[in-house]
């Protein structure tokens, strides 16, 4: 039966197939997502686009044809038309990089660091504060914010708060791996996590004596940055194929996918560029063997501290225009959960493997925010409804409201860890050393 | 002036002294090796060397600085390169790559000029990377330079661990029990090996061996060491005449019965 699969496959991905395979996703996806947005099936569909991008055998001309016409045109025209569409690729892409980012941190220098998420509440805090009337209200009690208050700066700062929510991640990595990283493993893990858990705690409670967090409450309205003419144009310019003029709130929606799209772009650009150099191979020799790397000259605290800074830094860039898009912030957004998540990734991708962690970044987010509400909206239809179970005659009316699969993301993080480490540790798209070209003349003998 | 020379280094480990006093000097272009006694210190005193361990006592001298308080990283930066005893390759990296890895100390590239490809940078790799296969060659390695590390044999893992450390252009090559595990043919080569790098490129060996055919074939000068002292050095000649090496490795009654028989 196996082979049988295999061969099929093997046939599939010879010739002109794997064009016409992934062609025929991307219409039948576009055209199902198009007349039935609210499928999550045509939606999957779709998306099973890039994935036969990425493995199958086809011309790299027709790949970044086919991967930018779903990217530019498919995804924000539908988009608009679902708006929870646009916003779950904006998630991807959101947590796509802060899984690049923990990637070279885990993946490549393979320090384990349960404590990520702070860096990504680092960026997001850095332009709450200074987006947002927060630095009017510092003496007022949260809650009892005077009316007349100011936005402190102009929206437009937001394009430099992307840069210093990179910077302050950065600068917070170095931090907090000064005294941290002389312990090794597990300490390393635990100690990471209680950073994690410390910043949470001071967005917290940083609401006295000067209120700068807001507290647990957040802080809200944070500012977006004013839409570039150009965006406004090409936004107008979709009505035919959306169908009616977007509202300005669909065009940030868009414009935010687009940024997010970029920084992804920028991420993938300097992750790949880093490992493929002195500093990435110095990650690497200290992952496999911090004696041996350290004999062949590598100094070990500037190398770790410069992985945790590049990889909070993605965190950070994330963090602002997580801030800006949710116009909200607030403590718990920052949970310990976040860390574990983008972990759970991380590792189901395949731990070092660039393509592999953004496939689980969306793997994941996907089953997060949309397939597991789907399955409960199914289960409380089902629920409503007389049918029963079958062959056991258990009604669905009676069935326990605890069994609500949205409730089991942390059910769903834990079994993808367990089981990705016992069957598949290396990640569904595992890591790959770069083939050189070692000469002609050499291969010849 | 010796290349290397280390004066009284002491090194205890809580109530054990592993290495005691050890005045010990390497001159340059020789290649010298230390033996002596399973749990003798030979690989403290090399890990003291490096920058792993430091010293209790005593001094460490290379090219007349002090090697003492600098960490391993800074020792290798000063031209000593190692191997190590249980082979220890980055074994999910390519061959090519764990030699890359041995050019760290050398390679300008910083963090901008990776980011943006600069032409610095690209010219920098090629250079590095046409090393790096002159050196795989060097030390007899054909067509394996995308291998990963940890898939090639034992003896071939021993010789991408020598490349890895030619790759560092050292002074001063440590190699710690670099014939261990090898049948007769693959020491005979790695002997030839041993002098070429020395002949060739003029780096000064110091090596650590249990094989005697190895020592007594290559070595130049020889130091005993015994419970963590040195007991005897000198031509491979003088070694194996000396009374106080013979009852190390063969206990007081057969240093005895072998005196009788001479």
């Amino acid at each position: 039966m196996n082979t049988f699969f295999s061969d099929l496959y093997k046939k599939a991905n010879t010739g002109f197939w794997p064009v016409v395979i992934a062609f025929a996703f991307l219409v039948v996806g576009t055209i199902s997502v198009y007349l039935n947005p609210r499928s999550l099936f045509a939606f999957l569909t779709l998306l099973t686009t890039p994935v036969i991008l990425y493995f199958m055998k086809i011309d790299t001309k027709v790949k970044v044809f086919i991967g930018l016409l779903l990217l530019i045109v498919i995804l924000p025209v539908l988009g608009i038309r679902n708006i929870f569409y646009l916003e779950v690729i904006f998630q991807m892409a959101v947590f796509s990089a802060l899984a690049l980012g923990l990637n070279i941190v885990i993946g490549m220098a393979g320090l384990l660091d349960l404590g990520y998420v702070a860096f990504y509440a680092v960026g997001a805090y850095a332009w709450a504060i200074f987006g947002s009337k927060q630095m009017s209200l510092l003496h007022s009690i949260p809650g009892a914010a005077p009316a007349n208050a100011e936005f402190f700066l102009d929206a437009r700062w937001f394009w430099l708060f992307i840069f210093l929510g990179v910077g302050l991640a950065a600068l917070m990595g170095i931090l907090l791996g000064l005294p941290v990283l002389r312990v090794k493993g597990d300490y390393l893990a635990i100690v990471t996590l209680g950073f994690g858990e410390v910043i949470r705690v001071l967005a917290l409670n940083l609401d006295k004596p000067l209120n700068l967090t807001n507290g647990p409450q957040g802080i809200t309205p944070i500012q977006r940055p004013p839409l570039p003419g150009v965006v406004q144009a090409l936004g107008n310019a979709l009505t035919p194929l959306v169908g009616h003029v977007p509202t300005e709130a669909e065009i940030y929606n868009v414009f935010f996918y687009f940024l997010a799209l970029i920084i992804i772009g920028i991420a993938i650009v300097v992750a790949t560029r880093l490992e493929d150099s002195r500093i990435g191979r110095a990650w690497t020799a200290i992952r496999e063997d911090e004696t041996a790397a350290i004999a062949m000259g590598i100094p070990l605290v500037k190398m770790k501290l410069a992985a945790f800074a590049a990889g909070a830094s993605f965190a950070g860039a994330m963090g602002a225009v997580y801030a800006a898009n949710r116009t909200f912030v607030s403590p718990e957004t920052f949970s310990f959960q976040v860390s574990i998540g983008v972990l759970t990734m991380v590792i189901l991708g395949g731990l070092g493997s660039i393509p592999g962690v953004i496939f689980g970044a969306s793997a994941v987010t996907l089953l997060n925010i949309q397939i597991l509400q789907n399955f409960s909206l199914y289960l409380s239809d089902l629920r409503q409804s007389d049918a029963v179970i079958p062959i056991i005659n258990f009604p669905w009316k009676n069935l326990s409201n605890q069994l609500d699969p949205a409730k089991y993301q942390k059910l769903v993080f834990g079994l993808i860890l367990i089981l990705m480490m016992i069957f598949r540790p290396s990640g569904l798209i595992p890591a790959a050393r770069r083939q050189r070209e070692l000469g002609d003349e050499k291969e010849a003998e | 002036m010796a290349l290397l020379q280390t004066n009284n280094v002491v090194k205890r480990f809580g109530g054990l002294t592993a290495v005691n006093k050890m005045t010990f000097s390497v001159e340059a272009g020789k290649i010298v090796s230390i033996i002596g006694p399973n749990g003798a210190g030979k690989t403290t005193f090399f890990n003291t060397l490096t920058g792993i361990y430091t010293p209790e006592e005593g001094q460490i001298q290379f090219k007349d600085k002090s090697l003492l308080g600098l960490r391993p990283d800074q020792v290798a930066a000063t031209g000593i390169a190692r191997t190590f005893q249980n082979i220890r390759l980055f074994g999910s990296m390519t061959v090519l790559e764990n030699i890359l890895v041995g050019m760290h100390i050398q390679l300008k590239q910083g963090a901008v000029d990776t980011i943006f490809r600069s032409k610095k940078f690209n010219e920098e790799e090629k250079d590095a990377e046409n090393r790096a296969k002159d050196l795989m060659e060097y030390v007899g390695l054909k067509n394996v330079g995308n291998e990963l590390a940890r898939n090639l044999p034992y003896g071939g893992q021993r010789r991408i661990e020598i490349a890895r450390a030619l790759a560092a252009s050292p002074t001063l090559l440590l190699l710690d029990e670099p014939t261990a595990g090898m049948n007769p043919n693959e020491s005979e080569d790695a002997i030839k090996l041993f002098r070429r790098i020395r002949d060739e490129k003029g780096i000064t060996i110091l090596m650590i061996e249990h094989d005697m055919r190895v020592v007594m074939g290559i070595s130049e000068y020889i130091s005993v060491m015994d419970y963590g002292e040195k007991i005897a050095e000198g031509s491979p000649a003088e070694i194996r005449a000396d009374q106080r090496v013979i009852e190390a490795y063969l206990g007081r009654g057969a240093a005895v019965a072998h005196e009788q028989k001479v």
